[in-house]
């Protein structure tokens, strides 16, 4: 059995320690907070944790395309959609903090909040736009609305990791390290695509032109 | 007969010399709180600051504990995350140190921190403290007014404001290692601010002198400006007639202005100020004017329009 090709039963192995994986910093999360253990201002510590996983979330489900191009490891795909659903999931969390935990439902002051304060009004944004794509990530809206529109509504994500970035930049006070290796990342995996754009654009070119050269070579052959 | 013999170590289970002092070391961190409360009195002598007298300036509002105001510290000379200071202020040496104190005034001198420590009666302050990220607390200073220092060097005319200058050594101050701010951090008062009796010349809190991750061994405390405003680790107080340009202005002029007093009607650009967090609470209190201390600083800002003079 090669990696290139694994299968069933191992796949379902790598699905779930990944789905146990992917828990840890919720897990933390809720020991910290039963132990009294995340510092002097819990709810900056939750609220920070929880939106760096959605970006990180967002991120490493934008890796899976291309690492499966290049490594030829069919199977990467079967992870992405419930990678990409804890993107989402980090992202209720993080939102909730700020709703109940943060403003305590003080709906005045959280739409004054989205109105005002432009790195708010850019991560709820990336919110709402995360919630159509949670609700089609399933094989029966794959089937309803067909593989090319769920795909277009799917690249929907790449704004999504966009304004998430955005929304960190604009938020930390000075030291923009995190933001900016967070930018970083999302570059290359949007310029990767890019790359295997032009790349794929290049092929199809070249493909015509041999055809039309071996056409012309012996134009019986297409009769 | 069997006879005993001891077990040889093997040298790969021998800790490092370097391992075990820093194991030590973290030891002696996470047990100093709780040792504090056991320990005899005599051998905690040192470091305790004696003959406190209680002010009239105090508060009384509930003591946030010391657990939280010295593990919760914006000191980006030790890092920029709010944990990272007492983690890293360990290697601050605080002895011997002296403040110079030069510029625009009669008697320039240089004080050692030891005389400093004795120059006035030291008075405990309870004080709020207003971060500019919108979270609070209430913290026990020990110290004595600016002004007796002031007056001890006699300004002349042209003193019109007072720049401090906090201690630059990326040996002792790893922060310092990354360009975040414009280092020595530097701060500023206008002279009738730092005449002020609020202003407090800080040499401890808790009864004890300063830990190092809140600014150690002095610092200055303005309980009606933002947090950032109160520089630590002085090493330089100097008497100018322009008004200094301070690292925070540098590293955002629209977002940090010199005066940074606490006021809830002017927001950061990013953020609210009308609310604040207090550390320990779950709901979010409003912010109140100069921090609650309107009453006795709200004079020195007459006429000044404050949405300009941010």
């Amino acid at each position: 059995m090669s990696i290139k090709s694994i299968n069933n039963r191992t796949q379902g192995w790598i699905k779930a320690v990944t789905f146990l994986v992917a828990l840890i910093p919720l897990i933390k999360l809720l020991v910290g907070t039963y132990l009294d253990d995340l510092g002097a201002n819990p709810i900056e510590k939750i609220t920070h944790v929880t939106g760096y996983w959605t970006l990180a979330f967002l991120l490493i489900t934008l890796t899976i395309t291309p690492l499966k191009r290049l490594s030829g490891w069919l199977w990467l795909m079967r992870l992405r959609r419930m990678l990409g659903l804890f993107a989402f999931f980090y992202a209720v969390l993080h939102f909730s903090t700020y709703l109940v935990l943060d403003q305590f439902f003080d709906w005045d002051n959280i739409v004054k909040d989205i109105v005002k304060r432009p790195y708010i009004t850019i991560g709820f944004s990336a919110f709402v736009l995360l919630i159509p794509l949670a609700m089609t990530s399933n094989d029966a809206m794959i089937r309803r609305l067909g593989g090319k529109r769920w795909k277009t509504l799917h690249s929907v994500i790449y704004l999504c990791a966009i304004a998430g970035v955005v929304h960190f930049c604009w938020l930390v006070k000075k030291d923009l390290t995190i933001p900016i290796i967070f930018s970083i990342l999302l570059g290359l995996l949007l310029g990767v695509r890019f790359f295997f754009r032009i790349l794929d654009a290049r092929k199809r070119k070249l493909n015509a032109h041999r055809l039309a050269q071996h056409q012309k070579k012996s134009p019986t052959l297409i009769l | 007969m069997k006879t005993y013999k001891p077990q040889a170590i093997s040298s790969s289970e021998i800790t490092p010399q370097s391992l075990f002092h820093a194991r030590r070391k973290f030891m002696q961190m996470a047990g100093g709180a709780s040792l504090a409360a056991i320990w005899p009195q005599s051998l905690w002598a040192a470091d305790k600051l004696f003959d406190v007298k209680k002010s009239a300036y105090s508060v009384a509002e509930e003591l946030t504990p010391l657990n939280d105001v010295a593990r919760y510290n914006n000191f980006y000379e030790f890092g920029t995350s709010k944990d990272e200071p007492a983690i890293n202020a360990g290697t601050l040496k605080t002895r011997p140190w002296t403040v110079t104190v030069e510029g625009e005034v009669k008697k320039p001198k240089v004080f050692d921190i030891d005389e400093l420590l004795k120059m006035a009666p030291v008075e405990e302050r309870v004080y709020r403290l207003r971060c500019v990220e919108a979270w609070s607390m209430v913290v026990p200073w020990l110290g004595y007014s600016l002004a007796e220092l002031i007056k001890r060097v006699e300004p002349t005319g042209n003193a019109k404001f007072v720049e401090f200058v906090s201690q630059h050594d990326p040996e002792q101050m790893p922060g310092q290692k990354t360009s975040v701010l414009e280092w020595p951090y530097r701060e500023g008062l206008r002279m009738d601010e730092a005449m002020h009796p609020l202003t407090l010349l800080t040499l401890g809190l808790y009864g004890e002198v300063l830990p190092n991750q809140n600014g150690a061994p002095i610092r200055i405390v303005t309980p009606w400006k933002y947090g950032f405003k109160s520089a630590k680790s002085i090493v330089k107080i100097l008497f100018v007639d322009k008004q200094p340009v301070t690292s925070w202005m540098k590293a955002g002029p629209s977002e940090y202005g010199f005066y940074a007093n606490v006021n809830p009607e002017v927001d950061h650009p990013r953020w609210s100020q009308a609310k604040e967090r207090r550390i320990g609470e779950f709901l979010k209190r409003k912010t109140l004017m100069f921090n609650g201390y309107a009453e006795t600083v709200a004079s020195l800002y007459a006429g000044m329009d404050l949405k300009q003079n941010y």
